[in-house]
């Protein structure tokens, strides 16, 4: 499980962010290259957050480069990220409930027939569920029907879509907020599934998750933050989770912790 | 657990093997789920239309003559086009209080600029119409600026707009309507041939419609309506179209007033469900924080959605006072606001955004119109009729929230 190894998506050189007396992130790297998934992980308050709201525009560093497939980028907001194939599903989904799921696949997007009128162009829904239904039958989603309203799906089914309409633009890389927090077992493995699915297609996927299991089954590298420093990437195959516990925990043992927190007696379950 | 990925995407597998969202499935699920959320709140409604037009009917013979069908149709324009933009408003989740008293102001700016300054009829209601777009213009903006509740915002309207309506209106307090356009609009009816050329165009135009969303359906692979389902569609409508005309063809005929309000629900009907803007109002009205992050000026439309309910509020004022023949001091007063807001909400618009249609004006209209006028058949006394619109409003709104308890059980909002 390897990625290839041409030039990174996405990468950050030495990026910092302060917001008042708090350091959150300090010289921070980074990189996501083209079919690989990469794990976030670190305590609360680790910058993990921050760093990927740098990584989406949200936040602009106040060091630091933003580089995208090799050139140096300056970002003024969101739309920039998104522009360059940046997406970016939330934790809370940002889904319209009370619309079906094409409309939300396509949501500010939309796509119109031809006509005359500009303003009175009627939607080409035909196009937008021939599209969708197609996406989610790549990805392997399974819903009950592209129709129905998303509010009434089940929490995997609705993380999916969130995922799934983050590629209806022109995404390369796509950035995950704690996918799996509020799943049961059988939908996180479906969510799980479709990250795979995402890097079989050849994007470039960023986790942050709380749940080291889930990031041990789908990543390949894991990058951990402590205190808003990198305390270190290791590659999933080399790599047990307790020496991860300890790089995020900053205890003695670990191979990138450098001690220099005094989580040393913290419990091995602060990962949950 | 990749064994998902071992199939791959080959062009449509016959099987109807439950995995991918097939568009045979989307196509039968959709139906189903339609019928019981959509629209069986429609079907609700028109039970609803049909036990009170029963209850009515054996209270009093004269309920379902024609001549009190041709009444009550002119007595649910006006309301029925300020509840369309009640919908607009309703739709993303806000409120528009000042609705009845901008109808009465708007109609007195025009009374006024005709009967007083000598205008023509049409740049007399133009400029009603643009009055109104620039009220809702200056409370929408005041709404998304300062982030005030639109609820709080359109109450000062009320108020304030009452006290400009009185300005406008000057000392004599009253505006007789002579010019005979504006009379026209509410006093007028197509009969015979033209109604129901008018009836035919109706049904020849949902035909054509149907007919090209198939033919789209079809042509993208998708699965669409089978004829028969088409056919029955067209069927039910040149029914309704048809009895319509034939019934109120025996009275006086096809109010212009009724037409106008019908093909204002039409269009806007249109805009909201077939148009971007229209789905950009259901996006904000359903998770305005998401529209925003896809990309949706949400302020934008929130904007042009006051300023359309206003406009649209001043197109029924304009009916209203076509109807009374004058604009005074109490136009826009009374229940009108209550009636403009319970119709929408009554036929199945969500007070909490995001749900209901453009149709539930006309409905709402003619539950709440067939009540008020069945309870004038029967001479009862206002507070009767009061007291039992109300109640029907509450059961209504009761019906609403329970739904949306159903939904926050079953998923989310």
């Amino acid at each position: 499980m390897t990625a290839t190894t041409s030039e990174p998506l996405l990468a950050l050189h030495g990026v910092s962010k302060r917001f008042g007396a708090v350091q959150a992130l300090d010289g921070v790297d980074f990189d996501v290259r083209a079919g690989e998934v990469v794990g976030l992980v670190g305590d609360n308050g680790a910058g993990k957050s921050t760093l990927v709201k740098v990584m989406s525009g949200i936040y602009l560093a106040d060091e630091g480069e933003y580089r995208w497939e090799g050139a140096a980028r300056r970002m003024t907001g969101p739309s920039d990220a998104t522009e360059l194939g940046v997406a970016t599903v939330y934790q809370d989904l940002a889904l319209c409930d009370n619309l079906d799921v094409v409309a939300n696949l396509f949501v500010g997007r939309e796509e119109r027939s031809g006509g005359p009128a500009r303003l009175l162009r009627s939607l080409d829904e035909a196009s937008m569920e021939k599209q969708a239904a197609e996406l989610l039958k790549t990805l392997t989603v399974k819903l009950p029907s592209v129709r129905q309203e998303v509010g009434t799906l089940s929490g995997g089914q609705r993380q999916s879509v969130a995922i799934a309409r983050s590629l209806i633009g022109e995404a390369k890389v796509v950035l995950l907020d704690e996918p799996t927090a509020a799943l049961g077992v059988a939908q996180t493995e479906q969510v799980l599934a479709l990250i795979r699915r995402l890097r079989e297609h050849g994007l470039g996927v960023v986790v942050i998750s709380h749940n080291l299991a889930n990031v041990f089954d789908v990543v390949d590298r894991i990058l951990v933050l402590r205190l808003g420093r990198k305390a270190g990437t290791y590659a999933v195959g080399d790599t047990s989770q307790e020496e991860i516990v300890a790089a995020i925990t900053g205890a003695e043992f670990g191979v990138g912790g450098n001690g220099s927190g005094s989580g040393g007696a913290a419990p091995a379950e602060t990962a949950r | 657990m990749s064994t998902a990925t071992a199939t791959p995407s080959e062009p449509t597998p016959p099987a109807r093997a439950a995995a991918a969202p097939g568009p045979e499935e989307g196509g039968r699920f959709a139906v189903l789920s339609r019928v019981a959320q959509g629209e069986l709140g429609s079907l609700r409604v028109l039970l609803g239309l049909v036990v009170i037009w029963t209850i009515f009917t054996l209270a009093n013979d004269r309920f379902l003559t024609a001549t009190n069908l041709v009444n009550l149709s002119l007595q649910i324009a006006a309301t029925g086009m300020i509840s369309i933009g009640v919908v607009l408003v309703l739709l993303l989740g806000e409120i528009d209080l000042s609705v009845a008293i901008v109808s009465g102001l708007c109609a007195a700016i025009m009374a006024v600029l005709v009967e007083q300054h000598g205008w023509a009829a049409a740049p007399g209601i133009a400029a009603a119409v643009a009055a109104g777009a620039a009220i809702g213009l200056f409370q929408g903006s005041v709404v998304t600026r300062f982030g005030i509740p639109s609820f709080v915002v359109t109450l000062a309207g009320l108020i304030g707009w009452q006290g400009v309506l009185l300005w406008v209106l000057g000392s004599t307090g009253t505006v007789n309507i002579t010019n005979p356009a504006i009379v026209d609009l509410a006093g007028k009816f197509f009969t015979g041939a033209t109604a129901w050329i008018i009836a035919a165009a109706v049904v020849a135009l949902f035909a054509l419609a149907s007919l090209d969303a198939r033919r789209r359906r079809l042509a993208a692979g998708l699965v669409a309506a089978t004829p028969f389902v088409v056919a029955a569609r067209i069927a039910a409508v040149a029914l309704v179209s048809f009895g319509v005309v034939a019934v109120l063809d025996q009275d006086r005929g096809l109010p212009v007033a009724l037409v106008i309000l019908i093909a204002f629900v039409v269009v806007f009907d249109y805009i909201v469900r077939r148009t971007r803007f229209g789905r950009h109002v259901l996006a904000v009205g359903g998770n305005a924080e998401a529209a925003r992050r896809a990309g949706i000026h949400v302020d934008r439309v929130r904007i042009m959605v006051f300023v359309l309910c206003s406009a649209l509020a001043a197109c029924g004022g304009i009916l209203f006072a076509s109807r009374l023949l004058a604009v005074n001091q109490s136009s826009g007063g009374s229940d009108l606001l209550l009636l403009a807001i319970a119709g929408p909400v009554i036929a199945g618009t969500s007070l909490f955004g995001g749900r209901g249609t453009v149709w539930s004006a006309l409905l709402g209209g003619l539950v709440i119109g067939s009540i008020s006028n069945g309870m004038d058949l029967l001479a009862l006394p206002s507070s009767t009729k009061y007291m039992v619109t109300g109640g029907v409003l509450l059961a209504a709104v009761v019906v609403d929230a329970a739904a949306r308890q159903r939904r926050l059980r079953s998923g989310r909002v």
